[in-house]
């Protein structure tokens, strides 16, 4: 059984039909991503499995168990971390506060283990670790909201546009600890405009039309694959 | 002069609590509770009458004032202002308003306009240091504003749900990713800025002891100002701006003209915002993005 299990998701904004029909699967240690052009219904998926938007139709199973119409503050504890476009970490707290919060759900017994776990894979955190999280460069954010979403122990993290407005060098890094996380055996659901760098790291890909999955296939199928090297890899 | 400045630090102690109100409900839920300033009137008749009707001692007199208040802050939440979430600020303002006029009525039906004469809640001698006379009524005002400002500073800094609090304060959908519940923060939040409402109800009552409808309507105005003033969504700002207002007010009654003080206090306040748009200790709006 898959740990994560999407069938048949349709999401409206308003009269705009946003998710068409959407199904797909991500099974436990696997790095899945969906690509697709801008507005072809990517965030809008994250978000509804997150719980911050209703869908119309349609399961989300997180380990058989179905997780539509649990309010999102509860899905966190259901093992399920959305790093949201954008990344959205909160300015005004100091960046530790921002990982606490990340701990929320948890009952503080080993939120000093998880601090050091974040700041091992983010050494450039515990330097800034007073500082007012607005303060940081833009990779820095980043870092802290991968950082702040790992804090639950989610079961499947779901990362959206990590590499978003992102000098390559920080995009090469920010793919680095994806990897290392894959190989620490963190499920990821990985939403990517860069989908070159996307593919790459992922077992299995979606490509997203307009709402609908078009295409699916392993991480390699889909880089080799012609159509999707002509929409979205520049031929 | 020096009675002058402590009967203005102990005014504004009082603005400085209502202000407090204001400005975590502002924070928060990005709204103007103009009802809040009829939660203090409120606060001051649950006062009055379980001391003068029911006898009870100053302080379960006032535990219980407080605890009620917190109670009609979160109805109050619940009821008028939670089923208007996602609606317009205009809608909730003017609901804000229509709060605050149930509470007046309200209050008028129950007890009358005739004003009621609060009792002593401060059984204490007054403090002589050499020939002036400082009240024991401000001596209490002041040191319950400082620590009512030391509890919220550490609640909001040191706890994890004050922490949450000021995530939720900031960006509720990412609050909400954390596992946080937004409905539950803000009820919170009511029910704190309503518990303290009822303090300064009581203080202010002890104070200027004739209690009316429309007791909370004026210091509910001027605290707001103070809220702006030091820097709405700010705890130190309100803090600062509610004691700053005090002390303007009593000097301009004192030294300038009693029908003016308001205006000049308005006055200080327009000025304040012409300069600094943000307040005294408003948040600056330079981040990285």
């Amino acid at each position: 059984m898959s740990l994560l299990n999407v069938s048949g998701l349709d999401v409206y904004y308003g009269s705009i039909h946003a998710i068409k029909d959407i199904s797909f699967e991500v099974n436990e240690g696997e790095i899945v991503t969906l690509i697709g052009a801008n507005g072809a219904g990517k965030s809008t998926t994250l978000n509804t499995i997150a719980g911050l938007l209703k869908p119309r139709n349609g399961n989300v199973l997180l380990n058989g168990k179905n997780l539509l119409g649990t309010p999102a503050h509860k899905i966190v504890k259901e093992g399920m971390a959305l790093c949201p476009e954008g990344r959205r970490i909160f300015h005004q707290l100091t960046v530790r506060e921002n990982l606490e919060m990340g701990a929320y759900t948890g009952d503080g017994t080993g939120l000093l283990e998880d601090l050091d776990m974040v700041t091992d894979l983010f050494p450039r955190l515990k330097e800034r670790y007073k500082q007012v999280a607005g303060t940081l460069s833009g990779g820095e954010q980043q870092m802290l909201a991968m950082g702040r979403a790992l804090m639950s122990h989610p079961k499947i993290l779901m990362l959206d546009e990590p590499s978003m407005g992102l000098a390559p060098i920080l995009v090469e890094q920010i793919f680095d600890i994806i990897k290392r996380l894959h190989s620490k055996g963190t499920t990821i659901l990985l939403v990517e405009q860069n989908a070159q760098m996307a593919l790459s790291v992922a077992d299995r890909g979606y490509v997203l039309e307009t709402g609908r999955i078009v295409t699916t296939g392993t991480g390699k199928e889909l880089l080799n694959n012609d159509s999707v090297r002509k929409a979205y890899l520049g031929g | 002069m020096l009675s002058y400045l402590i009967n203005g630090i102990s005014l504004g102690s009082v603005y400085a609590i209502i202000a407090l109100g204001y400005t975590m409900v502002y924070g928060i839920a990005k709204m103007l509770n103009f009802a809040h300033g009829d939660v203090i009137m409120i606060g001051g008749y649950m006062a009055f009458c379980s001391t003068s009707y029911l006898g009870w001692p100053a302080i379960p007199s006032v535990l219980f004032s407080i605890i009620v208040c917190t109670m009609l802050g979160i109805v109050i939440e619940r009821l008028a202002y939670k089923p208007l979430r996602d609606a317009s600020s205009l809608a909730v303002l003017i609901t804000a308003i229509g709060v605050s006029y149930f509470l007046q009525n309200a209050a008028l039906l129950i007890w009358s306009s005739n004003p009621k004469a609060f009792p002593n809640m401060v059984d204490l001698p007054n403090l002589v240091v050499g020939d002036i006379q400082i009240s024991s009524v401000a001596i209490v005002t002041i040191i319950a504003c400082i620590v009512i400002m030391i509890a919220l500073t550490m609640f909001t800094t040191k706890t994890k749900l004050g922490k949450a609090m000021r995530a939720v304060s900031e960006d509720k959908g990412a609050a909400q990713l954390m596992g946080i519940n937004v409905n539950a923060t803000i009820s919170m939040t009511f029910a704190i800025g309503s518990g303290l409402a009822a303090i300064a109800g009581v203080l202010l009552c002890s104070a200027y002891p004739t209690l009316m409808p429309t007791t909370g309507a004026m210091p509910g105005i001027k605290a707001f100002t103070a809220a702006v003033f030091g820097g709405i969504g700010s705890i130190p700002g309100a803090m600062l701006g509610g004691i700053l207002l005090g002390i303007i007010e009593i000097f301009a009654k004192a030294y300038i003209s009693t029908q003016l003080s308001d205006a000049i206090v308005f006055a200080v306040l327009i000025i304040v915002l012409i300069v600094k748009p943000t307040g005294l200790l408003g948040k600056k709006m330079a981040e990285k993005v």
